[in-house]
């Protein structure tokens, strides 16, 4: 009953494009909010964290910056793994090379240095498309995950060739290194969910949006309304880049501590991402929540169910879930390329019109 | 061929002036083929313009060199005055120019009303950090451009499909929503492939009213591709005819009408 427009009139237009048009989805959404940053904080222990949240809410900014991209410009991209490499990198080098400086600005800086990466990467897309750029983009894949371990300069001549994140702080609390806590890893990650997420919607709900879009659904339509494609694909292509260099510094210096470039940035995490997208909807910003949320419980859901209640192997289940993984991409590409955002936005649908349905 | 110089006012009481657009000796080659030989027209200020001709003419070509997806090998686009460098289609549009499609290009994964604001992209210019930060210039300027946006939706009458996605709509009203997509970038220069193309009796009366409303009231310059010799000789002040890629007439819609060659070379044919 309480979903409804009704009574609910726009009287301006910045209200009518609002991002939650509804008062009940605002009213959700602060409510959301107000539980990720007040309640969860004083009851994540290890296990939520490590297993779930803190992974979530980096592939989170992940498919945010690989949607807008591929979801809302068009431009298929196989380098997140790379990308994410980028930031991790740039995010280590400068906290080696500037201990004195606070992690949240190293963290900024190296979303800022993969995206000019991303958009020297993303050159290539004014030539060719499709199929063809997401092979270049592989190429980028295979070059940075290479380049890192090749150049001793980039993991700082260390004997392993991995980099390990040295301890910091914000204010006296330990975020990154040894010392650090479930809920202080969660909540570092949770602000830059919270900036990047507003960010891409805001990015995305004007004229700079709409430019990204018209360039993925006709071209040639987007260039007769003066869209310069050079400057649109690579702004996609460098604000994409920014979010997935936050994501990949998050990833190594919050979450892992320690990397190997191959194996955490290899194209697994690639195609990783790509799925997050899809399943959760190309085009939509809750869609990347959805789709991160998904394939991150995803594997912990299988193995609590198929190893711990029914007793299967775990290699079993393991193979269970790239089937089901498998399953899903080609049911959402077949059936629902909008992912489930669009799911989630017919059901609401529904919601409104019932219990009449005309 | 009349070739009238002075501005003048027509008999509905319209002011046509200046020359707005003039192609001056343009030839278009694809490979072998000449789809335009040679062709001088202009376009004047206020007028709605026509361009006829069987099908292969080069009537569509002409206007993809006026909008720039083709450069011709010879001739000269004069625009305002002013030379026209070889320019990419987005400088184009730039410059004051819109146009529809004969094969409709909308953007059939955004909703009627993002489509539409995607036709005053030219007159947003608000940048990358403005519109991150949202709050303040990207917003009062996204509002601003809105209210342009659905004075055009109330004048094509398409209030009721506001928030569809393009791709539901029928033929008739994706039309209209490319139409309005054009208006929206409130162009000195229109430009219509074929605006009635595939369209009923009724559908066609609606469309000729509103380019005549679109010329009437906001005094915008038309030059429009069309079969239908009636909607020609009603709607156009003059008519450019084209055969096989050659200009074979030019004048008002009476004079083209009796001239021998336009008769044998295309009226002919269509009476056949
Ligand atoms: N991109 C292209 N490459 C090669 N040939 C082309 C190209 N575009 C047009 N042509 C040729 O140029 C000639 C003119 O084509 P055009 O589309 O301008 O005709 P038209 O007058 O618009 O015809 P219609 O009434 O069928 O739309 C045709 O012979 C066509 O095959
Ligand atoms: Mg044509």
């Amino acid at each position: 009953m309480l979903y409804r427009e009704a009574g609910d009139f726009k009287t301006s237009y910045a209200a009518d494009s609002q991002t939650f048009p509804i008062k009940f989805d605002r009213w959700r959404y602060w409510v959301v909010l107000a539980v990720a940053w007040l309640v969860i904080p004083f009851f994540i222990n290890d296990y939520w964290a490590n297993a779930i949240l803190v992974p979530f809410l980096i592939y989170a900014i992940a498919a945010i910056g690989l949607n807008i991209l591929t979801g809302y410009c068009g431009q298929v991209s196989l380098g997140t793994g790379g990308f994410m490499a980028v930031g991790a990198y740039s995010v280590y080098k400068l906290m080696t090379s500037f201990p004195d400086v606070s992690i949240l600005i190293h963290v900024v800086l190296a979303g800022f240095i993969t995206a000019a990466v991303g958009a020297a990467f993303g050159l290539p897309s004014l030539r060719i498309k499709g199929f063809y750029l997401a092979v270049a983009t592989l190429a980028a894949q295979f070059f940075l995950v290479w380049l890192f371990n090749k150049v001793p300069w980039f993991y700082n001549y260390s004997a392993s060739g991995q980099i390990s994140a040295p301890e910091r702080f914000i204010g006296n609390i330990a975020v990154t290194g040894a010392e650090t806590t479930p809920w202080a890893q969660y909540l570092i990650c949770l602000f830059f969910v919270t900036l990047c997420a507003l960010l891409a919607r805001n990015l995305t709900r004007g004229s700079l949006g709409r430019q990204w879009m018209a360039i993925r659904d006709m071209d040639i339509a987007a260039e007769i309304i003066g869209v310069d494609p050079l400057k649109a694909k690579l702004t996609a292509f460098a604000v994409s880049s920014f979010f997935i260099g936050i994501a990949g510094a998050l990833f190594f210096a919050v979450y892992l501590g320690a990397v190997e470039v191959g194996e955490a940035f290899g194209i697994q995490k690639s195609f990783l991402v790509l799925f997050m997208c899809i399943i959760g909807g190309l085009g939509s910003i809750f869609g990347s929540f959805a789709g991160a949320a998904f394939l991150v419980l995803l594997p912990v859901a299988l193995k609590v169910l198929g190893v711990d209640i029914l007793g299967w192997p775990s290699s079993t289940v393991a193979h269970l879930q790239l089937v089901a993984v498998g399953g899903l991409i080609m049911f959402f590409l077949i059936k629902e390329p909008h992912g489930l955002a669009q799911l989630w936005r017919v059901a609401k649908e529904k919601l409104r019109m019932w219990p009449f349905p005309y | 061929m009349k070739d009238t110089v002075a501005p003048y006012t027509t008999a509905d009481g319209r002011q046509i002036g200046d020359v707005l657009m003039d192609m001056r000796g343009i030839t278009l080659r694809f490979g072998g083929v000449e789809a335009i030989k040679d062709i001088s027209f202009d376009i004047r200020e206020g007028e709605i313009r026509a361009i006829i001709g069987p099908n292969g003419a080069g009537k569509s070509s002409m206007l993809n060199v006026i909008s720039g997806f083709y450069n011709p090998q010879d001739g000269e686009v004069w625009f305002r005055g002013a030379k026209r460098p070889p320019m990419k289609p987005y400088q184009v549009a730039r410059q004051g120019i819109a146009r529809t499609f004969q094969n409709i290009a909308l953007f059939d994964g955004m909703s009627v009303l993002d489509n539409i604001m995607t036709g005053r992209l030219t007159h947003m210019k608000s940048g990358l950090l403005a519109q991150a930060v949202w709050k303040g210039r990207a917003e009062r300027e996204e509002v601003e451009n809105r209210a342009v946006v659905e004075r055009i939706i109330d004048f094509l009458e398409i209030q009721a499909i506001r928030k569809t996605p393009v791709g539901r709509l029928p033929y008739g009203l994706k039309k209209r929503v490319e139409l309005a997509r054009a208006l929206a970038a409130e162009p000195k220069l229109l430009l219509l492939d074929e605006p009635m193309a595939g369209m009923n009796v009724e559908e066609k009366e609606d469309m000729s009213r509103f380019i005549l409303d679109v010329n009437d009231e906001f005094g915008t310059t038309i030059a429009l591709i069309e079969h239908d010799m009636g909607v020609v000789m009603d709607l156009s002040d003059r008519v450019v005819v084209m055969d096989y890629g050659r200009k074979i007439g030019d004048g008002t819609p009476s004079e083209v009408r009796n001239n021998q060659e336009v008769i044998d070379a295309y009226l002919g044919v269509a009476h056949d």
